[in-house]
């Protein structure tokens, strides 16, 4: 019998769920005896708790989505929406957040210990992937007591959860957006997760992953990771807007390697600050998550299969023009397939040149979207 | 009842050849007015396509299932028969291949309600006749150099079409230009020459199976023709 502890960390400001004996089977056959999601909510559950919404975080999110995060004392990553007031309006809605299983803001990850025992598992944490993070979440779903959502959104990583959500709980939510995502992650995109990979694997540092053991972090590795990985979130012509070929702080060029350039600054500084809030573990682990979902091949029979429990739910994907990572293209394989079937779906590509970083940012017909999508459907279900 | 009251005339009038709780595919479909008063008044599970990011996003945060795509391009995308009406309201002289887009629109609906300004209106007739230059109305407000009517044709321009290619036309309403409608079959002034706007209901004729005397293939409906 598993049991089950929701606690509340003051420091951490944020809460545990705490799954003893839960014996999670992972889909790589691995299982995880004990584990636990931080997680933090905003706003309350009503009385028939119809108004809740799951917020799903993308690569290096953690479930600080609005608010003040403690750990790096900026607002949440996604404050610009959650909130009072905001798009997604914590005065009507009850929105939960959890940290990612494998990920390393509190939820078991690679930087925890494992079961009870001293040892911090690293390089031994087993492998896990999209379905396996939804299949963590519905389990705090349940602990909470919320039979339904009213909604799953994300973006990037975050849509991936969203769309598996459908996939595998259909009758568990009424809604989702799916916002810059994809069936599959790309050929191109698993290239780029490869070589930040290689750049953490091939840090000195990184010991096979059990570099806490050994007193060391493999920092420069995950720097790297994060200076490529930022690349692929911005577009030419957001880089060419804000940087274009500016010098850094000098008025001619040094001929040597310094950064001599504003961009070559700006990605420095990423790396830096990255290496602050994240741990190199659970990059690997969860850009290997990213690599490993596709449902190319399977989306359409999963949905004919599921047909009658998917019947009422209502997609919204949602693409940005200049975004080359989940491009409109593969978005719109979503929509083009829940169109063939027949199903609820609205699909809108945002014309904008900041790339993939786009559902972050301010985005003022992102915003209405949102927030017309959330109500309007709110107040059909709840008339 | 509470129903809501039409913007455009056209629109009660597409709301008069729906049956309820239809499934209604609506090609360009703006904001989504017209799908929602379907909604709203037939209970219609609605959905829509349409081409302007700003139009698509304001359907979509009514709560309608609104697709942004170009209608030449993206109705591939829906099965056949998947509607029971596909409407396309006052866009056909907009497509670049308008026949390719009737066919689509009775490949993916049974039924398909296509409205049209009409060319062979007087009106259009006596400023081309009189003063020599591309009419300009009420209706047609564009000057032949930036109007997005690419394809401009007549009540019985569009009749000839249909008939070509084995189209039904179930119901067809004119209306003036002052919005007197009336029944374009039973007009008794040619129709032609006082419909400013039409609006079609059509359907593939149901064919008997065509016997193909080399193989054994048998073509029912509208499959021999919608390839």
């Amino acid at each position: 019998m598993s049991n089950i502890e929701l606690i509340n960390d003051k420091n951490l400001d944020c809460s545990f769920a705490i799954f003893k004996d839960a014996n999670l089977t992972l889909e790589s056959g691995s299982i995880l005896k004990n584990f636990k999601l931080a997680y933090k909510t905003f706003g309350s559950l009503n009385n028939n708790k119809s108004n809740a919404i799951l917020v799903c975080h993308a690569l290096t999110g953690d479930q600080y989505v609005s608010g003040h995060n403690p750990i790096t004392g900026k607002d949440g990553w996604w404050s610009r929406m959650v909130g009072p007031n905001k798009p997604i309006d914590t005065n009507k809605f009850f929105v939960i957040c959890s940290n990612v299983l494998g990920g390393c803001a509190g939820s078991t990850g690679p930087k925890e210990k494992e079961n009870d025992e001293q040892n911090i598992y690293g390089g031994n944490f087993p492998s896990v992937t999209i379905k396996d993070i939804v299949s963590a979440q519905l389990k705090l779903l349940d602990a909470l007591a919320i039979d339904q959502l009213f909604s799953v959104v994300g973006g990037s990583m975050g849509a991936m959860q969203a769309l598996q959500w459908s996939i595998d709980f259909p009758e568990r939510v009424q809604s989702i957006i799916h916002i810059a995502g994809a069936l599959k992650h790309s050929a191109q995109n698993i290239a780029f997760h490869e070589v930040g990979r290689q750049a953490i694997m091939n840090d000195p540092n990184w010991h096979k992953g059990n570099y806490f053991e050994n007193n060391s972090i493999p920092e420069r590795g995950l720097s790297v990771a994060r200076m490529i990985a930022h690349i692929t979130y911005l577009s030419e012509d957001a880089m060419h807007r804000k940087f274009g070929r500016k010098l850094q702080s000098r008025d001619i060029i040094s001929f040597g390697f310094d950064a001599d350039f504003q961009i070559e600054s700006y990605l420095r500084y990423q790396g830096r600050s990255f290496v602050e809030r994240f741990d190199a573990n659970s990059y690997l682990y969860l850009t290997r998550a990213m690599d490993y979902f596709d449902h190319s091949e399977s989306y359409r029979k999963t949905l004919e299969f599921v047909n009658k429990q998917n019947n009422h739910l209502k997609y919204l994907v949602i693409s940005f023009s200049s975004d080359w990572l989940f491009p409109t293209k593969e978005n719109k394989e979503i929509v083009e397939i829940l169109n063939s079937l027949s199903k609820n779906v609205s699909f809108l590509e945002i014309e904008t040149d900041k790339g993939h970083d786009s559902f972050l940012l301010d985005e003022p017909d992102l915003d209405y979207a949102i927030k017309g999508f959330f109500e309007s459907n709110f107040g059909k279900v709840n008339e | 009842m509470n129903n809501i009251k039409s913007i455009r005339k056209d629109w009660d009038l597409i709301e008069s050849l729906i049956r309820e709780n239809s499934r209604v595919l609506d090609i360009g479909c703006g904001e989504g007015d017209l799908i929602q008063q379907l909604e709203k008044n037939l209970k219609a599970k609605v959905h829509g396509i349409e081409k302007s990011q700003d139009l698509a996003l304001k359907g979509i945060a009514k709560g309608l299932n609104v697709t942004q795509g170009d209608a030449e391009k993206d109705l591939l995308q829906y099965s056949d028969h998947s509607f029971d009406y596909v409407i396309l309201s006052q866009t056909l002289q907009a497509m670049i291949e308008p026949k390719k887009i009737l066919k689509q629109l009775l490949r993916i609906g049974s039924k398909a309600i296509v409205s049209f300004p009409n060319f062979g209106h007087w009106k259009i007739r006596l400023q081309l006749l009189f003063k020599g230059k591309m009419p300009i109305t009420d209706g047609l407000p564009y000057s032949w150099y930036d109007t997005p009517n690419i394809h401009f044709f007549t009540l019985k321009d569009f009749q000839n079409l249909c008939s070509e290619m084995n189209i039904v036309i179930e119901n067809s309403i004119g209306l003036t230009n002052r919005g007197k409608q009336f029944k374009i079959n039973g007009s008794l002034i040619p129709a032609n020459i006082i419909t400013n706007e039409a609006i079609f209901l059509l359907s593939y004729k149901d064919f008997e199976p065509i016997k193909l005397k080399s193989t054994n293939t048998i073509f029912t409906n509208n499959s021999a023709i919608a390839n």
